[in-house]
């Protein structure tokens, strides 16, 4: 204001404004996850370095490096992973391929549904580890056996979630296929499968993860080859270093394979990102 | 051409045992414009369901004579939110008219949006436009604009008018607001414990009549 005032303008303390005690948690520290971690890496070197932490015990994260590097030059660390990346790639494949056929012609057809999904539930009360002593007995201990238990388990992941998503679409947007005349190719093809997309991947990456874990089950009980073989033969020698690679590996497929999937889904969902952004 | 183009006759729908529709009569005329009140619970969703086809595993009986081609517009805009606007607008449809009918309603240029990046009154265009591109004989509206605020639903009511002005469908609007009744229709007809009990022109109802038909009493 520009005016001159005749008048000294009276000044009010102003009223103090109450002030709430935060009950949140406040902003977080910048970069605070890698802060556990770090610490656990911290006091693992300082024991290690100073003697506290005896190397039968778990071996320095140094040792376990030039292990890595050593097992890598030397061919069987490249071997190894390649064995078990192949038993989980395809096992995962016909499993979830058998898993998500089977849930389009149960979620399609009551037929469908009358014959395979009651069959699947019965499935699903029995893990499906639970069945490695019976699938031996069909198939050995060889490779086949290996791919079938990781895709039994893979499929009926897959199953539930899909059949799950492709018969819970909104009753709404039925409503709208039959207002607008779909035929009922349009209306899977339009309203079905997009709208059971969602549940698909997150299917995926529910498969993808218990994939990884009957990996590990069947390698460490009766394998002659794979990470879960090398970890297990390092467990006879008392070669922490080497076990401590393999978990390091584990932990990389899982990571790496989550990654993936979460990419192709963001691509394959973008109406779905405008949502939240 | 046709004399009607909807004639009800003698339709019964119920619930258990409630009679939703007991032996209800309606015709309406080529490209007039027909505001149906009731209060809630009237049985206005389930008439206007049964002249869409959409009532199934409903028990009742009537006879229906209802043209090929309808429109469906819903309370919410029920677009499919994988599909991008002209998509939207294309459903069930050979495509190559959603883009005029975009334009109509004030969407140029908003073809590739996906409906989550549209306002409310915007995906409601968007529904509009769906049922443009039908030309339909008949469009059955189902409270379009009962989710929009005030403003929106204005200029709603306008673009509705305009539209209907041009391609003169014949239009059975289910509101529960006398006054969106009276502006937009030729003729309102009041749903009264499943049969019509009110049927009147446009001009000649009168907003306290139309309450107490209602049940709603006016202090004058």
């Amino acid at each position: 204001m520009t005016h001159v005032l005749d008048r000294p303008a009276t000044i009010t303390t102003p009223a103090k404004a109450p002030k709430r005690k935060r009950l949140g948690l406040g902003k977080p520290i910048p970069y605070g996850r890698v802060l556990g971690p770090a610490l656990v890496i911290a006091v693992w070197s300082i024991t290690s370095a100073t003697g506290a932490l005896d190397p039968r015990i778990l071996s320095a994260p140094w040792t376990i490096i030039q292990t890595g590097f050593e097992l890598t030059a030397n061919g069987k660390l490249p071997e190894s992973i390649l064995t078990s990346l192949q038993r989980a790639a395809l096992g995962f494949f016909f499993g979830a391929t058998a898993g998500t056929v089977l849930a389009i012609l149960s979620g399609l057809s009551r037929v469908g549904e009358a014959l395979i999904d009651g069959t699947v539930q019965v499935k699903r009360a029995i893990p499906s580890l639970g069945l490695i002593p019976l699938l031996i007995l069909w198939l050995g201990i060889g490779e086949e056996f290996k791919i079938v238990v990781i895709a039994v388990t893979v499929a009926t992941i897959m199953y539930l979630q899909t059949y799950a998503a492709l018969t819970g679409i909104d009753s709404r947007y039925v409503e709208l296929a039959e207002a607008v005349g779909l035929k009922r190719t349009q209306y899977v093809r339009k309203v079905v499968f997009p709208g059971a997309l969602p549940g698909f991947f997150l299917g995926l990456r529910l498969a993808v993860t218990a994939s990884w874990l009957s990996l590990v089950v069947l390698e460490q009980i009766n394998a002659t080859s794979g990470i879960g073989y090398l970890m297990f033969q390092a467990q006879n020698y008392g070669q922490t270093d080497v076990i401590v690679v393999g978990l390091v590996v584990y932990g990389l497929f899982g990571f790496v394979s989550d990654a993936l999937l979460r990419i192709i889904e963001r691509r394959a969902l973008a109406w779905r990102r405008t949502l939240s952004g | 051409m046709a004399t009607h183009a909807v004639r009800v006759k003698n339709l019964t729908r119920q619930f258990q045992q409630r009679k939703v529709l007991d032996d209800l009569d309606l015709t309406i005329a080529p490209g007039e414009f027909v505001a149906l009140l009731g209060r809630s619970g009237s049985g206005k969703s389930t008439l206007l369901k049964a002249i869409a086809g959409l009532d199934h595993d409903v028990t009742g009986e009537g006879t229906l004579e209802v043209p090929q081609e309808v429109a469906v517009a819903f309370q919410d805009s029920r677009l499919l939110p994988w599909l991008r606007v002209l998509d939207n607008v294309e459903l069930g449809v050979k495509p190559g008219r959603g883009k005029a009918a975009l334009e109509e309603v004030g969407l140029k240029g908003r073809e590739r949006a996906w409906p989550a990046e549209l306002s409310g009154g915007e995906q409601q265009r968007v529904a509009l436009a769906r049922c443009l591109v039908r030309e339909p004989r008949l469009l059955l509206a189902d409270e379009p604009f009962g989710a929009l605020d005030a403003l929106t639903r204005i200029k709603m009511h306008a673009l509705l008018r305009e539209l209907c002005a041009k391609h003169r469908p014949a239009v059975l609007l289910v509101t529960h607001d006398v006054d969106e009744a009276i502006e937009l229709a030729d003729r309102v007809v009041v749903l009264q414990e499943g049969r019509i009990g009110l049927d009147l022109p446009a001009h000649d109802a009168d907003r306290t009549h139309l309450l107490s038909a209602l049940g709603i009493g006016v202090a004058a």
